[in-house]
């Protein structure tokens, strides 16, 4: 019982422990229930900068606990867990805040909370997670944890969307279960290991194993929205602002993809899937899923389903990367799992904004709001040209690692999907920056919330959109920081290549 | 056979306890019965601890009641197996009694209460002692003496509430009769071809001849019967949906595990060589469509208490899927899953109907429709039925996983892919119709509603029940090595 062996079970803990006290306190203990929140979202962060200090000097932190005969609970810090949950444990204090915001005066905000603390409790599970059983575990507690804020509203609507959501996930969970259960009746035991723990076991059978992927990567597909397991996302569109950000940015959709790279490098292994030649399928899954996408982005009027259809086209970046395989290319997938992240959150944080302070939901309601809302569609704006790629934002670098990749891979066509996507992400974000700046803006807005003195809203809503702009930024212009996710991912793809 | 020969007296205890217990209500003034039945339950509970505790080293215990020597006394059997599930008995039954305490207390114009209360806590112990009877039996003839005493003290729990209850208990007693009926005569054609009505003893006595088939087929039938498997589970629905809601929790948790921890141990040690591989997947079948029957019917029930009975006969059939897997390369993993998942149901549909009679006693009404506005008034029950929900689908972290997880890698390992496919399957069902009733506990009410005054022993040991659901899927070195502990060697040495 040390630090390394207790460091990543209190990360998870710092958020379930509050999450649960969370349920059980009164409706109207507004400022215990605020307290236990930035206390788990501080301890979180604090937490994981200690480890990742610790692991950026080849320090190893790791829980294990007795589950069944020869099966284990692991939660492991290595370089790629740690990508993902800093990634998420920094948006969660970000998103927290602004829930903290959002949900002002709203009712059942115990219920929301401390769903809201498991699910993230759940993702840094699933990120740590050191053998795939573990993973399996916390992946099915997300999706349990998440419906309960799909259908946070009560309306028709909202429980339509988490019925859509319940139907798509759980079937996903048992395509996951399987493929799950099928490796360990194949080889017992299924760690992660870089460079792949399969590869330990020389002569399994083809078939199982080509059998197992697929039902492992569909499984995960689900949650990662690949077309066409995608169609729950845009319904759950209905959910609270902060419920968005936690699907699209922080937890549900990340752990998908997330999913799909354990699997493809800690499971088979790079030697592995390229020998099985499972790689083409899923490539040309992860192309359409990202053309797809971005052509239905572009058809929605509402702005939530348009970042919600721009996430399913985002998110299959990161499957490109991994499938293009490639040292480069897994670079630029594995640093999108933070880009992404990052810019979409800003983007829903400014849409959220938008509809609580002005009552703006639609793409054609835009007009002018710069004027109004300067801090927020300048938010909005610097997280649309990340989406696109433009310099000097972090989507330049992932843009620019997957192209470089696709070409030493041999993969022109990927190029290609990659040019393509970029003009449809660029036609259906810039009408909006444009339209947001230079029109003029309309006699009255359809609702307009300013308090009294000060901000264009109040500081809980527009301090973290600012802040992950500015990330955003960060991310872009000093990508060759230690602490920066292309550090990361360069050191991740090294140990995955055997470099 | 044990190190420190005072510890298997203590076999005893949890039949005797609750029994005397029993005995004393019936003279008791009627307050004093709830403490009095509190006071059985938690000393079976403690014997039973106690005995698991010195398990492992002594190793599994046979017992002769006053020292009888064979035909003339009554062996028990104290192994995992038995004491897993007493412990698990004693464990529900402690929790459902604080409960049913609380249910019973007079509350004029609370509906369905019962007229007849001061019957109900001597029937109570005694279908307590009967089902640890039933699990420590270690002969086949004083199986079915406590077989009967469980059939007619739960007829008698059931007929408590009146009403339709009376035709549901009186078809659960005719049920129970010919169960009974069919196994006696099973019983006694065994005794006829072996001599023996010890479980260790028959087993090597019985070769294979059509009267020993004729013998298992109608033992078998009779405890099948009384399992409730389908398709004879026609029985069960009406008398668990219309039962109190602790007679429901007890009935539906624990009294059709009794005659299924019996199939099992009967298959397993007493004619292991007579379970043909066909039969064994006869039994699967039948479990597999009682998964798919009780699921779908479970999605169709208006009534909260009637879609929580039909989940019994799904889950019912889980417990029989185990039987094709339990031979050959894997059947120890099968048999520390089908345990498990007999534990995981126990407490989860105990936790479920306990719940169930919550809103009923609240709301005087437990239709389905019925629900919105549950979670603002009722937060603690809804929250029960979540995580007792959770369990029964299989999901992850509860000991329901755990069961399912290991079924299914044993399945996909003997590559049985329908044994595979009807575990996830039936997982999605009781998905399907659990989220029903959470989504409609989710919803608004109509009318504005305010959290609800309860007793707190209600509330709280339905969630203490759900809660131990959960925490046995997160802490299973203990069951896991009580479980194997006297596993029947057919199982053990089929370990890979």
């Amino acid at each position: 019982m040390n630090a390394r062996f207790l460091l990543p079970l209190l990360v998870v803990l710092s958020s379930l422990v509050p999450g649960l006290v969370i349920f059980a306190l009164r409706e109207q203990a507004v400022r215990t229930r605020r307290l236990l929140n930035m206390a788990g979202a501080t301890l979180k962060v604090a937490l994981i900068a200690v480890m990742l200090y610790g692991v950026y000097h080849d320090a190893s932190y790791e829980t294990r606990l007795p589950l069944l005969p020869g099966l284990d609970l692991v939660l492991h810090a290595t370089p790629l867990a740690m990508l993902f949950v800093t990634l998420s444990a920094v948006l969660w204090f970000l998103t927290t805040v602004y829930a903290i915001g959002y949900l002002e005066g709203s009712p059942n905000r115990s219920r929301f909370f401390g769903f809201f603390s498991l699910c993230v409790s759940a993702t840094t599970g699933i990120a740590m997670a050191g053998n795939l059983l573990t993973f399996v575990v916390f992946y099915e507690l997300l999706t349990l944890a998440t419906w309960p804020l799909v259908v946070h509203n009560g309306t028709p609507e909202a429980l339509r969307a988490g019925r859509t959501y319940l139907a798509y996930t759980l079937v996903g969970g048992v395509l996951l279960l399987l493929g799950a259960a099928w490796l360990h009746a194949l080889v017992g035991t299924v760690p992660f290991i870089e460079g792949g723990s399969l590869s330990a076991h020389p002569d399994l059978p083809r078939g199982p194993l080509i059998a197992a992927f697929a039902l492992l990567v569909l499984g995960l597909g689900v949650k990662a929205s690949l077309v066409p397991l995608h169609g729950w996302l845009p319904l759950a569109m209905v959910a609270p602002a902060p419920v968005s950000a936690l699907l699209h940015a922080v937890a549900v959709v990340k752990a998908g993809a997330f999913g799909i790279v354990r699997v493809c490098y800690d499971v088979y292994g790079v030697r592995l899937t390229s020998e099985l030649g499972v790689l083409a399928p899923l490539a040309l899954l992860a192309a359409v899923t990202i053309l797809y996408g971005s052509v239905r982005a572009l058809q929605q009027t509402s702005l939530k389903r348009r970042l919600a259809y721009s996430t399913v086209s985002q998110v299959s970046y990161i499957a490109l990367g991994v499938a293009v395989l490639g040292p480069i290319a897994t670079i630029g997938g594995l640093v999108h799992i933070v880009h992404q992240g990052v810019m979409k959150i800003t983007l829903f944080f400014c849409a959220g904004n938008l509809a609580e302070t002005l009552g703006v939901h639609r793409v054609d309601a835009l007009d002018g709001v710069g004027r109004r809302m300067p801090l927020t569609m300048a938010a909005f704006t610097v997280g649309a040209l990340g989406m696109i790629g433009v310099p000097p934002t972090a989507g330049f670098i992932s843009k620019w690692y997957l192209g470089v990749g696709a070409l030493e891979g041999q993969a022109g066509w990927a190029v290609a999907v990659l040019v393509v996507s970029t003009l449809l992400n660029a036609a259906y974000f810039l009408p909006l920056v444009y339209a947001a700046w230079f029109r003029p803006p309309p006699e009255s807005w359809p609702k307009d919330r300013r308090p009294r003195r000060g901000l264009e809203a109040p500081w809980l809503l527009v301090g973290p959109p600012v802040v992950t702009a500015l990330i955003v930024l960060f991310m872009g212009l000093f990508a060759s920081l230690p602490v920066s996710p292309l550090t990361w991912g360069r050191l991740i793809a090294a140990r995955e290549f055997g470099w | 056979m044990t190190a420190d020969p005072t510890v298997a007296h203590w076999i005893v205890g949890p039949i005797l306890l609750p029994l005397l217990a029993a005995a004393l209500a019936f003279a008791a003034p009627p307050r004093a019965r709830p403490w009095l039945a509190a006071a059985g339950v938690l000393g079976a509970l403690l014997t039973a601890a106690l005995l698991a505790a010195h398990l492992p080293a002594a190793g599994p215990l046979h017992y002769r009641v006053g020292g009888w020597p064979s035909p003339l006394g009554v062996l028990l059997v104290a192994d995992g197996l038995s004491l897993t599930l007493v412990l698990t008995t004693t464990a529900i039954v402690a929790a459902a009694t604080s409960y049913a305490a609380a249910y019973l207390h007079p509350a004029p114009d609370a509906p369905g209460h019962p007229s007849a209360a001061p019957h109900f806590w001597p029937l109570w112990l005694f279908v307590c002692a009967a089902l640890n009877a039933v699990f420590l039996a270690g002969d086949l003839f004083n199986a079915y003496v406590t077989l009967e005493l469980l059939g007619l003290a739960s007829v008698g729990l059931i007929a408590l509430s009146g009403g339709p209850a009376l035709g549901a208990g009186m078809r659960y007693l005719l049920v129970t009769l010919v169960g009974s009926m069919a196994y006696l005569m099973g019983v006694a054609l065994l005794y006829a071809a072996t001599g023996s009505l010890d479980l260790p003893a028959i087993a090597p006595a019985l070769a294979a001849s059509p009267q020993a088939s004729l013998a298992v087929a109608l033992v078998t039938a009779g405890l099948l019967l009384k399992t409730a498997l389908f398709p004879l589970h026609f029985w069960l629905p009406p008398a668990h949906a219309s039962a109190l809601g602790p007679v429901s929790a007890v009935l539906s948790a624990l009294v059709v595990k009794a005659t299924f921890v019996l199939t099992l141990r009967l298959w397993h040690q007493a004619f292991p060589d007579l379970a043909l591989p066909a039969a064994r997947d006869l039994l699967g079948a039948l479990g597999a469509l009682a998964v798919l029957w009780g699921g779908l019917q479970a999605l169709r029930q208006q009534r909260l208490k009637a879609l929580v009975a039909y989940s019994t006969v799904a889950q019912v059939g889980y417990l029989f899927l185990a039987f094709p897997l339990l031979h050959g390369p894997g059947a120890a993993d099968a048999w520390r899953g089908v345990v498990y998942l007999a534990l995981a149901h126990a407490f989860a549909k105990s936790a479920l109907f306990l719940a169930a009679g919550v809103i009923l006693r609240v709301t005087g009404d437990d239709t389905v429709a019925a629900l919105p506005g549950a979670a603002k008034r009722l937060p603690l029950t809804v929250f029960t039925i979540g995580l007792a929900g959770v369990s029964l689908m299989g999901l992850p972290p509860t000991s329901g996983f755990i069961g399912k997880w290991l079924l299914l890698t044993t399945a996909i390992a003997a590559e049985r892919w329908w044994i595979a496919a009807v575990l996830v399957a039936g997982g999605l069902l009781t998905a399907a119709y659990m989220f029903r009733v959470l989504a409609k506990a989710l919803l608004p009410a109509a009318a504005a509603v305010t959290r609800e005054r309860l007793p707190p022993a209600l509330g709280w040991s339905a969630f203490a029940l759900a809660l131990a659901g959960v925490a046995l899927g997160l802490a299973t070195s203990a069951p896991l090595g009580l479980i194997d502990i006297g596993a029947p060697p057919a199982v053990a040495e089929a370990a890979p």
